[in-house]
């Protein structure tokens, strides 16, 4: 089973697991303030580095390329509060310009 | 059941389109990556989770190990099962409808749940049950689209799908920063994820940062 593969299932295997425990633990076992805040921050920490990581990275090494100007303009679409679709359309459209012309 | 409040079934429906049509995003994304087809719609059947489904094809396009992406996508599926605490008193369900309960408690089947708490109960339930298996509808189907579409492009880069797939992580992490510690929290993330790029393998900068995430939580 080659790495895609085991990633597709295990990932899905653990989703159930984390949705089905929940439903099967009593409410008061999470209702700990700080539990509450360790579960709005992680999402914020994964998502923020996976951000980075899919801009300013290839392979192993740091890079700055046509990525950059995709980030800036989804940046912008997200400020003037656009809808998703736009955010990703837009900043897939000056990437691909910037890819293909510069 | 009773009758469906129209309110409750026009929230639900408005969410189930719109967040069912991300998919689109993710199906390219994950072929994107590397990821099949039919990988890609199993991922949306089976894991049923944006944010994971999006971090195991990101960490594993990145050159991460299928155990990075499997740790990332399941530190973000964490917050499902808090859902599933916060949802089971209220839906009141066991057996095979709790099994189907837990595959469609998610973001957005617990935001309209919660969110139709002023109209009662039944509202809340049917909340839940319309917008988990609107999502659920939606989101596969487009997965097949995207993931379809991104097939046919060839290289991806000449059509942008390099930043569509983290300016939709960029989407979904954006309505979550509402305080500047949030805000303060994705730049250190983002940064302290480069600077370890180089030295350690790829996936683990990103799973890192949640330990940043807990240390932060946890202080004071």
């Amino acid at each position: 089973m080659n790495a895609f593969w085991l990633a597709t299932i295990g990932t899905s295997l653990i989703a159930f697991a984390l949705k089905y425990t929940g439903h099967n633990v009593p409410e008061k076992f999470f209702a700990h303030p700080k539990v509450q805040s360790v579960n709005a921050l992680i999402p914020i920490a994964l998502l923020s580095a996976l951000v980075a990581v899919q801009v300013f990275t290839e392979k192993s090494k740091l890079m700055i390329d046509h990525r950059l100007a995709g980030l800036a303009v989804a940046t912008i679409a997200l400020f003037l509060k656009l809808p998703f679709p736009v955010v990703v359309i837009s900043s897939a459209v000056t990437s691909a310009a910037i890819y293909n012309w510069l | 059941m009773s009758r469906i409040e129209s309110t409750t079934f026009r929230d639900s429906l408005s969410v189930s389109f719109t967040v069912g049509a991300y998919g689109t995003a993710f199906g390219a994304a994950a072929v994107a990556n590397g990821f099949s087809v039919l990988q890609a719609c199993l991922l949306s059947l089976l894991t049923f989770s944006g944010a994971s489904q999006f971090a195991v094809v990101g960490v594993l396009g990145a050159g991460g190990s299928a155990l990075s992406g499997i740790a990332t996508a399941s530190l973000l599926g964490v917050r499902n099962g808090l859902y599933g605490v916060i949802m089971a008193p209220r839906l009141k369900v066991k057996g095979f409808k709790r099994i189907v309960a837990a595959q469609v408690t998610i973001d957005e089947s617990t935001a309209v749940a919660l969110g139709q708490e002023v109209r009662g109960e039944s509202a809340m339930r049917q909340g839940f049950w319309l917008t988990g298996f609107g999502v659920f509808f939606f989101w596969n189907l487009f997965t097949v689209a995207g993931a379809l579409g991104a097939q046919a492009m060839g290289d991806i880069r000449a059509w942008g799908l390099d930043s569509a797939v983290p300016a939709a992580f960029l989407g979904l992490v954006w309505p979550r920063l509402k305080t500047n510690r949030d805000r303060l929290l994705a730049v250190v993330c983002a940064v302290f994820a480069l600077a370890m790029t180089p030295v350690l393998p790829a996936g683990l900068p990103i799973i890192a940062t949640a330990f940043i995430a807990i240390a932060v939580g946890l202080r004071k």
